[in-house]
């Protein structure tokens, strides 16, 4: 079974480039591009140069004693938290910012949910000295004030997305207008692993990274780079399909995407895309949506800004109705359980959207043996406010 | 022969073709504005089955299509209402949304549906090419359907050719890459455009789309095509009035 893109641009079902005329140059000059660029000698050196130099790869992968003591197995996390800006969203945004470069595009636009995606491209555009323009719901905007002001003292231009429910799918919404009115000196750096071909296998191939180190690191440490488990939470999508992307093929390493149940699957308010969605067409791909019976988008619901997402990336998808992934969810009160959990076991305050995968954990059975890599994809920092409010600190 | 092929047969300039939003401003406001503005000399009407997240359009449509979705608009009530279109009005319809109702609803299902009640053909802009050649086109050719296709000033040469093969209606000519409701300033460059296009002798029409707003946006649209499509302008005018008498002068405007 292939799980990769294939020559149209699809996983299965899943994928293609659903989007008007306006944006096809744009997509269509990607598509033709980034394979080349990114196999470049000089891209690739620039790219892990950077990687190492500036974002601090590789991250390191983490025997977490307590948490193994806790759940009977060795559970291994991975890093990403430690990367400059605080996430995995920055190994995409070099990447894109360096293939911008080489189409010779000028300005760059992003939207963002929680502000990392937004922080991570305002980052590399003030590093190379592009204009950026980041486009964050308004309500998100009065959400995640500090990353505002990241991004705002990094140079980028805030534009509150004032249309539909004013968070994450509106941003996205805002970003493709921009990018149809500027058409040619413009580049998109979408941050997750959604969106027109090639964008979903492009931002798969950046965030590859995560387990290409994590194979080479659970080597060294046991003499084995099959582990048994990989976990990682799902928004869009992009740092689980990194942590999976090595693994994909080796069908004896079972895959755990951990979506995120709000208040409840079924409680009216959720983003449990893959237990609620049905298939369809959202932002440019064809994948699996939360939608009405008319097709119309429903509006989804996480205390995890970075997972408030009503789709998932189309290789998810494909990963799900194939049955090489295991597609579960983990609601609000467990994540933030398991966040305190593993601050308080650990030592390492966890972004809320990581702390859905370490919440899985919990449900998991385990005899002792085996090898568990859980994505740690972000930090804390940002969730402080929910945290504080949460437990009352 | 389907009503729109037979209306460029008939008529080589100045086609006047009105894009509203159904279930816009009241929902059952949907034939009531077609019947006016065919009386009032419309020559095409393309109506908009509101979606939740319009990427191509700017804000006066984004909130025409949020309000008639909060009117309780869908293909479902939409295709109900419309089985009195062919009693109330004679002028070609087109459908214009996004492809995702349409795929919820079936696209079968639909363009059944279309032919039933009366539906000359659609717009789904971000229904890709490809796909329709792969999967749709027999499917609205079944049912004597037209697929319209845009064509945006970077759209290659290459491409034009393709989509003029793959179009039966017209071809839908934007003025510029811009979501809707962008005043159109015409400049050398779209001056270029527009002749570069109309020098290409396609066997499809071309109307132009996009930031017509006014009579004099009409004129210099209707210079390199057969005709003109007005879309933001005329929401707008339904938002201040949508009484018959406002949308009967806003229709004097461009026919005067």
């Amino acid at each position: 079974m292939n799980y990769f893109v294939d020559q149209s641009g699809y996983y299965g079902d899943f994928g293609g480039a659903y989007i008007p005329e306006m944006l096809y140059p744009n997509v269509e000059e990607l598509r033709q591009n980034y394979l080349n660029i990114i196999q470049e000698e000089s891209f690739k050196k620039e790219f892990h140069q950077l990687l190492k130099d500036y974002v601090g790869r590789p991250s390191p992968l983490y025997l977490a004693k307590r948490l193994s003591a806790r759940y009977n197995a060795n559970i291994f996390l991975k890093r990403e938290d430690l990367n400059h800006t605080g996430a995995h969203k920055i190994n995409n945004t070099i990447g894109q910012i360096l293939l911008a470069e080489r189409l010779g595009k000028k300005r760059i636009i992003a939207e963002t949910g929680a502000g990392q995606h937004g922080v991570a491209t305002a980052t590399v555009c003030a590093l190379r000295g592009l204009e950026c323009v980041v486009y964050m719901g308004e309500i998100d905007i009065q959400r995640q004030a500090p990353n505002v002001a990241r991004m705002k003292m990094l140079g980028a231009t805030v534009v509150p997305a004032t249309s539909g429910s004013k968070t994450l799918k509106d941003a996205t919404n805002e970003a493709m207008r921009d990018w149809v009115n500027n058409p040619i000196d413009t580049h998109y750096i979408i941050g997750s692993v959604v969106g027109p071909h090639p964008y979903p296998d492009m931002v798969a191939i950046f965030q590859s990274i995560i387990s290409q180190e994590t194979k080479k690191q659970l080597l060294e440490q046991t003499g084995n780079d099959q582990p048994d488990y990989v976990l990682a939470c799902v928004g869009g999508g992009s740092n689980a399909m990194g942590m999976f992307y090595h693994f994909i093929q080796d069908e004896k390493v079972k895959l755990i995407a951990v979506e995120a149940a709000g208040k409840g699957v079924n409680s009216g308010h959720s983003a449990a895309t893959t237990a609620l969605g049905k298939e369809g067409v959202l932002h440019g791909s064809r994948s699996i949506l939360m939608q009405t019976e008319d097709g119309q988008v429903v509006e989804p619901f996480s205390v995890s800004a970075g997972l408030d997402y009503p789709g998932i990336g189309p290789q998810h998808a494909h990963l799900f109705k194939t049955g090489r992934g295991t597609y579960v969810s983990i609601t609000d009160d467990e994540s933030l359980q398991a966040g305190l959990l593993c601050t308080q076991l650990e030592g390492i305050i966890p972004a809320i959207e990581s702390a859905h995968a370490l919440a899985y954990l919990e449900k998991m059975k385990f005899n002792g043996q085996e090898n568990v890599v859980v994505c740690l994809s972000g930090r804390g920092d940002k969730d402080m406010d929910t945290y504080m409010k949460y437990f009352g600190l | 022969m389907n009503r729109i092929n037979k209306l460029f047969q008939d008529k080589k300039s100045n086609i006047l073709s009105i894009y509203y939003t159904a279930g816009f401003p009241g929902l059952e406001d949907t034939l009531k504005i077609a019947e006016e503005l065919e009386q009032a000399g419309a020559d095409l009407l393309e109506i908009g089955f509101p979606y939740s997240d319009p990427v191509a359009d700017g804000p006066v449509i984004q909130a025409s299509s949020k309000q008639a979705l909060e009117n309780g608009m869908s293909l479902k009530t939409l295709f109900k209402q419309l089985k009195e279109l062919r009693s109330r009005i004679s002028i070609p319809v087109l459908l214009m949304g996004y492809v995702n109702p349409m795929l919820q609803f079936g696209v079968e299902n639909f363009c059944q549906a279309c032919a039933e009640v009366g539906v000359d053909g659609c717009i789904v802009p971000d229904l890709p090419m490809t796909e329709y050649e792969l999967y749709y086109q027999e499917t609205f050719k079944k049912y004597g359907l037209c697929n319209i296709f845009l064509v945006t000033p970077q759209t290659s040469e290459e491409r034009i050719h393709k989509i003029d093969a793959l179009t039966t209606g017209f071809i839908y000519l934007l003025s510029s890459s811009a979501t809707t409701g962008k005043n159109l300033e015409v400049s050398q460059s779209t001056e270029a455009y527009f002749s570069r296009i109309k020098g290409m002798n396609l066997k499809n029409p071309l109307m132009i789309g996009f930031g017509i707003h006014n009579k004099a946006t009409f004129d210099q649209a209707c210079a390199y095509a057969s005709g003109a499509i007005i879309g933001t302008a005329f929401v707008k005018s339904l938002n201040e009035s949508p009484s018959k008498k406002s949308v009967t002068a806003f229709m004097e405007a461009f026919r005067a």
